[in-house]
């Protein structure tokens, strides 16, 4: 029988016990998460988060607009990384549209277009994620080294598609516009300067006493327990699984670059446990530097000419459904799309990465201390807007 | 593994409870099962050796049209062992959507199955806990399906622009 109405914890009276409600307008919370809390002194008996007060029903928007319109509105999902957001969707029409023969393929220049900014705001958004828990942990100096070199990210996402969080500039068959003359260069020019910062950080933060004190050992989430979450991306890898998408099954052109998927690992020097925050919070900052390998073996080759948008008459994919998923910064992020063959689709699925991870925190934070709940939430890097949608 | 294969396990083990994989079909294709097993029919992808299927990557509700009789389900399944997918599907009546859970086999589907109840009123069967979960506790209807009717006011707001 389903249970209708809110369920919230009830506590005897007389007993030790209180109910504490976190959010959903608390700092930590990473946008506007409601987390119900019954504790015993300050240890959590029991967290229930309760979501959905961003919810825009994004998926009811979708049956109701063409596929080109549908772009902006992925934008809104994961605006910290809206890029991956875009080529996510854009992969999944693709596919379908692959199989009308008046649709071309993605033009070779797009497709290195799409990795560039593809992976520069993975890095701004490790770089979000970075900043913001050493805040959530009470460092508050690496938020403002983060934002200051996220800026220089989002300045040159805005040369090259004039917005600064809400691009739409991925768009099905390859991209809005070509790059302005020398942006190259002004990539190279933040590469070169970043390259070295993400080691300052890990010495500003990752090294740091005070918050190796607060994340490791704690919430440790295991490879099999993440599985069976249907957790994905830096969670998963956390927990000591090599499994990365752009690795395991290549996507756009990444099958021809070299790099590394960063893991976990027991770390005895200081305590850390595989799977633990500190190791989730590590695997993004060795992503960072695998990031800026990819761009840097860009740069270091001639881009091919040409096209940078492919040639169709009209987005309508043939009748059917597709499945199909791509490695966002916060994980695999799924799109189910059920086509009738029209210019709207039947049925739009988003499978966000943050709402299976966030679903893990009930199990995550049994018995652990208030603060722990704050280093977890951090650690996942949760957006709302995706997990709402 | 392919589709196929994975199809002709399914009938070894459960007959007439597995439809045929439709042919032709353009993009993906998906295994139609009986919903009342599916629970059973899960356990058994998740268990076997051969399939292994550990991991659900996605689990949605489908409504086609506002005349179809029916609602859908489909679990996008995917092997972390043998790297296969799959997709089956369970069809059931709007009038009565019930089938059973798959939460004590991948807990993905808690919130998962959740959000089906929420936006398409499908009633999960043994869930611990099924309740809405995007939208507000009090709203009426299912918005996901596509015969629904937006209200006029939610608690004294108009709601149309």
């Amino acid at each position: 029988m389903a249970a209708e109405g809110s369920k919230f914890i009830e506590v005897q009276p007389f007993s030790d016990e209180m109910v504490l409600s976190m959010g959903p307008q608390h700092p930590s919370t990473h946008g506007v998460l409601k987390l119900e809390l019954r504790l015993d002194g300050e240890i959590v008996r029991e967290a229930i988060p309760h979501i959905g007060y961003l919810h825009r029903c994004f998926e009811k928007h979708a049956e109701n607009l063409s596929y080109p319109q549908i772009i902006p509105f992925t934008d809104r999902m994961d605006y910290i990384a809206a890029m991956n957001q875009n080529w996510g969707f854009c992969l999944a029409v693709e596919k379908m549209m692959a199989a009308d023969e008046k649709f071309s393929g993605v033009p070779e220049r797009a497709e290195y277009l799409r990795v560039l900014v593809g992976e520069l705001n993975r890095i701004a958004s490790h770089l979000l994620s970075f900043g913001t828990y050493g805040m959530d942990i009470g460092a508050f100096t690496p938020f403002l080294y983060a934002f200051r070199d996220r800026e220089e990210i989002l300045l040159l996402f805005e040369e090259i598609c004039g917005a600064r969080l809400t691009y739409n500039y991925i768009r099905i068959g390859g991209v809005s516009r070509d790059m302005p003359p020398d942006w190259l260069g002004h990539v190279k020019n933040f590469i070169d300067y970043f390259e070295p910062k993400v080691d300052e950080y890990n010495a500003l933060l990752t090294e740091n006493k005070i918050f190796i004190e607060r994340t490791v050992k704690v919430a440790v989430l295991d490879e099999d327990m993440a599985i069976n979450y249907g957790i994905t991306g830096p969670n998963l890898r956390g927990a000591g699984k090599k499994w990365d998408l752009r690795k395991d099954e290549p996507y756009s052109i990444y099958d021809r670059f070299d790099f590394d998927v960063p893991i976990g690992h027991d770390i005895p020097r200081i305590g850390a446990v595989l799977g633990d925050c500190w190791n989730r919070y590590k695997v993004r900052m060795d992503e960072m530097k695998e990031s800026v390998k990819i761009i840097r073996q860009i740069l270091n080759q001639e881009i091919p000419e040409g096209p940078i948008i492919a040639q169709y008459k009209a987005v309508r994919p043939p009748a059917g459904e597709i499945f199909d998923r791509s490695e966002a910064p916060r994980g695999e992020l799924g799109f189910y799309i059920v086509s009738d063959g029209s210019v709207k689709p039947v049925r739009l699925k988003a499978k966000s990465p943050c709402f299976t991870a966030l679903s893990a925190l009930q199990e995550l934070s049994k018995g652990l201390m208030v603060a722990d709940i704050i280093a977890i939430i951090g650690s996942i890097d949760i957006v709302m807007g995706e997990i709402d949608r | 593994m392919i589709i196929e294969e994975i199809q002709g396990l399914l009938c070894e083990k459960f007959g007439d409870k597995i439809s045929p994989v439709e042919a032709g079909a353009v993009h993906d294709s998906c295994i139609l099962v009986d919903p009342a097993s599916v629970n059973a029919i899960c356990q058994y992808l998740y268990d076997d050796e051969r399939l292994a299927f550990d991991m659900l990557m996605c689990l949605s509700g489908l409504d086609l049209s506002p005349e179809d009789e029916n609602l859908s389900v489909v679990y996008h399944l995917f092997s972390d062992v043998h790297l296969h997918k799959v997709a089956i599907k369970a069809v059931v009546s709007k009038e009565n959507p019930h089938l059973p859970t798959v939460e004590n086999i991948w807990k993905t589907a808690n919130w998962h199955e959740r959000e089906a109840y929420d936006l398409f009123g499908i009633v999960f069967e043994g869930h611990s806990d099924l309740r809405r979960i995007l939208l507000p506790d009090d709203w009426e209807g299912y918005p996901l399906r596509k015969d629904y009717k937006e209200p006029d006011t939610y608690r004294g707001m108009k709601v149309p622009y």
